[in-house]
């Protein structure tokens, strides 16, 4: 595992910590789209001088910070549908222009949750399957095809226990062979053709990890 | 000539039992609240309804619904924190839901808008939402058939609108309103401001007015 930086002494990341280390991996002028939820935090780690324009599905690109108080416009929000704020420069467009920039290749990334990754990359995230939920999938499948890299934030293990980063995907596919990189809160990962990298733990071992996680340890 | 109407009910007027009615806005941002209410109070059924959610709250779609006026939803994300009306209609099983990646449900409308037959998207590949889909690989890339989606009528919201329908739009509240007004067979939006023709810069407009069959001024 060449390249691995462990930090087994280091306390596991905090979500802030999380979105810290995924905005440090983002390309200076990138393109990007934050999903709904834990990736919307990204934000608060991008220094404006590295000219990263953040893209919402919903229309605009030049997304500024939340709006709050005066600046709460119901015309204006973000893919979660709450207020947000337009930065200078920003352009708004149509939901095919919006989504026909995903598809066309033109977005650099996005960072979407998961609830599955397999280790040739393949995402679920947008249904459990189970009978009583209410299947939506947004813009998910769009996003999983079309951004050029697609980063994951997601917690290692699932609630039960079970690893969520796995040989295949039992949940239903959002997309195939699609996510590059995924970050949890005990480690952050490569993923490919090649299978699963670890790229650096947090309050682990790749030993302890591969123990864990079988993808892990099958490639080790 | 004649577009302008003198309120909402005259600009819904004509819409029938079984259409299938377009509704524009991501949440309620762009949402025609006046022209829903307006179907509501027309008192037709059996409708399908296609819209990227399914109703927020209790107003504009969501009432629609609650009315017992839709027989299907065709959008791409139901569930959300105030979809409440819709939950308990499906897990009533009282409505039919379609759902469809954000992405496609805009091309979709958009080939419906430009005559185009049916295309080859790469979202959905290997999903369940491409099961039973003719594929095709197109260089190496699997690609899966996706029709066009037309309306009987669109109902858009605008910002600003002329006599002669060209509209332009605000922020986000743009979003899937200029590819609505193309797909169906009568567009209606209500607009904030009705001005007069010249008043519009023609550099500016979003949606000529070739698209918009009837408009009517709502004010804010």
């Amino acid at each position: 595992m060449t390249g691995t930086v462990e930090h087994p002494d280091r306390p596991p990341l905090d979500r802030d910590e999380m979105a810290r280390v995924v905005a440090r991996d983002i390309p200076d002028g990138a393109y990007v789209n934050l999903g709904i939820g834990q990736p919307t935090a990204v934000a608060d780690h991008l220094d404006p001088a590295r000219g990263i324009i953040l893209h919402t599905e919903n229309g605009m690109l030049g997304m500024g910070p939340p709006a709050v108080g005066d600046d709460v416009d119901p015309d204006l929000t973000n893919a979660g549908k709450q207020p947000v704020t337009e930065l200078p420069g920003a352009a708004y467009f149509h939901h095919a222009d919006s989504f026909a920039m995903m598809r066309g290749g033109h977005l650099d990334v996005c960072i979407m949750g998961a609830f599955q990754v397999s280790e040739r990359g393949d995402l679920a995230n947008w249904h459990t399957g189970a009978p009583d939920a209410i299947p939506a999938v947004g813009g998910a499948m769009d996003l999983a095809i079309g951004a050029k890299e697609v980063f994951v934030m997601m917690a290692l293990f699932a609630r039960d226990g079970t690893p969520k980063l796995v040989p295949r995907c039992t949940y239903p596919l959002t997309g195939l062979a699609c996510v590059s990189r995924v970050y949890t809160e005990l480690a952050t990962f490569r993923v490919g053709p090649d299978g699963v990298r670890v790229v650096e733990t947090f309050g682990t071992t790749v030993a302890e990890l591969a123990r864990r996680v079988p993808v892990i340890h099958r490639l080790a | 000539m004649g577009k302008v109407m003198p309120g909402p009910a005259e600009a819904v007027t004509g819409v029938g039992d079984g259409a299938t009615v377009l509704i524009g806005g991501f949440g309620l941002a762009g949402m025609p609240v006046h022209l829903v209410d307006a179907l509501i109070g027309l008192g037709v059924g059996d409708l399908t309804v296609v819209s990227n959610n399914a109703g927020n709250g209790d107003t504009g779609l969501a009432a629609l619904l609650a009315a017992g006026r839709v027989r299907k939803v065709i959008c791409s994300f139901p569930r959300q924190a105030d979809s409440y009306v819709f939950d308990r209609l499906y897990r009533a099983g009282k409505i039919e839901l379609e759902v469809v990646p954000q992405g496609n449900l805009a091309e979709r409308m958009r080939a419906a808008g430009a005559g185009i037959g049916a295309f080859y998207c790469p979202t959905g590949v290997g999903t369940p939402l491409a099961d039973g889909k003719e594929t095709r690989t197109i260089d190496g890339r699997e690609y899966v058939l996706e029709y066009p989606i037309h309306g009987d009528v669109a109902l858009i919201g605008a910002h600003a609108g002329d006599p002669l329908g060209n509209l332009v739009y605000r922020k986000t509240a743009r979003n899937f309103g200029p590819v609505m007004a193309t797909a169906a067979t009568v567009t209606v939006a209500q607009v904030t401001h009705l001005v007069a023709v010249g008043q519009l810069d023609p550099e500016a407009v979003v949606t000529p007015g070739i698209y918009v069959d009837r408009l009517v001024e709502v004010g804010r």
